[in-house]
């Protein structure tokens, strides 16, 4: 029978909730790495079994966990992420040049076809890949070569936060950077341009400009990689050519602001985000946690709310602490700053947290089992 | 052979308990001693100190005989009751208030 497991990242360490395929009884292991910031842990998809983990904390620096066994099992691998070359200069706070400093691996993704071979998104802004299951990691410069030096980060510190592969074409990835925003290579990630057109960004001098739009998180369906979905600081936005170009597809929501974005496993216009008050007020609108979807691919938007906390709720979700599976109904997983992981098996029709209780939620990732 | 305490977390990490005994080969320094940590658990390595330059992480401390040697300089000896392995080189997180 198929089944699911959850990989949950946490302020203070890794867990792992199962269930089968009606996902109504969970099973929950963890902490693992208990006392560890856990940014991001994901599953290969070519071998379920096979994990990686971004394990950090200010004390001790950065480290990467891979399991071979599905996160029963953990060994340490390489933490050594070196800058190519001459790492150079990005903007600081105050406008001046700034040598990139690494700080931790924000995002984890493994390849579609290669369990040994994974992104990672790091702070400072880079991509960084292994090719050898974790073990050493490159960087690929040709990122920051494209216009790092005119990055500068925001309050939430300059990272990459957002790998996207594209399942019809290996040569084509997808990142995105906050404050300085989406980016594509068509080759592999040797080169980069800014995929910005159509943004507007308020906070910066000049808001059309080709970077420094603080993107939160882009989505895509695997059907259709050419539409992208993308949730901005402020504004939802959709591209229907490869991030040629975005438009606003906001439209009825009751906050524009918010973190993550997700599109169902099997409607690629079905989209799903979770509004946030405003980018200083971290919690929903009203005290409610509603996650609203869009059957229309955008501008049209429900509240989702049956098993959601309607009152008195001031939790936020994170960029990465949103995710679906693929069972049919499509599943979907929210994590909170309150520690609650919500799961609907239908869509996003009802809710039921699966645990309560866990610190503060940094990340969310399901793996649907055969 | 010099005794090395690790704080929590990184004997967790190195799937040590209690102390490390070390054989430090010449003159017993912070970098002989850490070099000679990191040889026998390369999964520390990054961990107290940086990859390339080698320089203390800022939220590690040394401790030793009752005294700070944190900023001590890498190639300074160490005291002879950490040398002798009568004290232990204790390495531990900083203290993280709020």
């Amino acid at each position: 029978m198929s089944g699911v497991r959850v990989l949950v990242g946490t302020r203070k360490g890794a867990f792992v909730l199962s269930s089968d395929g009606m996902r109504k009884r969970w099973e929950v292991r963890g902490p693992h790495f208990g006392g560890w910031e856990i940014y991001h842990l994901k599953g290969s998809p070519s071998d379920p079994d096979r994990l990686y983990a971004s394990q950090s904390t200010s004390w001790f620096g950065q480290l990467i966990q891979r399991s071979n066994d599905g996160g029963k099992s953990w060994e340490p691998v390489g933490n050594q992420f070196a800058y190519e070359g001459v790492p150079g200069t990005h903007l600081w706070y105050d406008g001046t040049p700034h040598p990139w400093e690494f700080a931790r691996v924000w995002h984890l993704e493994p390849s579609l076809t290669d369990p040994d071979t994974i992104y990672a998104g790091v702070e400072d802004a880079a991509l960084f890949r292994s090719s050898d299951g974790g073990r050493t990691w490159q960087e690929l410069p040709g990122l920051r070569a494209c216009s790092g030096s005119a990055w500068q980060p925001g309050a939430g510190g300059m990272c990459l936060h957002t790998i996207v592969l594209d399942p019809t074409d290996p040569a084509r990835i997808f990142v995105a950077i906050s404050s300085a925003g989406a980016f594509r290579s068509d080759d592999a990630g040797k080169t980069w341009r800014a995929i910005n057109r159509g943004l507007r960004s308020e906070q910066i001098p000049n808001p059309t400009a080709e970077v420094g739009h603080c993107v939160h998180r882009i989505a895509m369906h695997a059907s259709r990689p050419n539409v992208l979905f993308m949730q901005k600081h402020w504004d939802v936005m959709r591209s229907d050519d490869a991030g040629e170009n975005w438009r606003e597809v906001s439209g009825n929501l009751p906050s524009d602001f918010g973190f993550p974005i997700e599109v169902h496993a099997h409607e690629p216009d079905t989209i799903y985000v979770v509004p946030i008050k405003s980018d200083s007020e971290h919690y929903p609108p009203d005290g409610k946690l509603r996650v609203y979807r869009s059957r229309t691919g955008g501008n049209e938007w429900e509240a989702l709310t049956r098993g959601l906390p309607q009152s008195d709720c001031y939790v936020n979700v994170l960029r990465d602490a949103t995710a679906v599976d693929s069972l049919d109904p499509c599943g979907i997983y929210v994590g909170t700053s309150g520690g609650q992981v919500y799961a609907s098996a239908d869509a996003g029709d009802r809710w039921d947290p699966i645990v309560r209780d866990l610190p503060p939620v940094l990340s969310v990732e399901v793996q649907t089992l055969p | 052979m010099i005794r090395v305490a690790l704080p929590e977390h990184l004997r967790t990490l190195a799937r040590i308990q209690g102390e490390v005994l070390l054989e430090v080969s010449g003159q017993a320094t912070q970098r002989s001693l850490l070099n000679a940590l990191e040889a026998g658990f390369p999964m520390l390595r990054g961990t107290i100190r940086d990859h390339v330059t080698k320089k203390r992480r800022a939220y590690v401390r040394f401790f030793a005989c009752q005294q700070d040697l944190s900023n001590d300089l890498p190639d300074a000896p160490l005291p002879d009751a950490v040398a002798t392995g009568a004290e232990p080189f204790r390495i531990l997180g900083a203290v993280a208030g709020g």
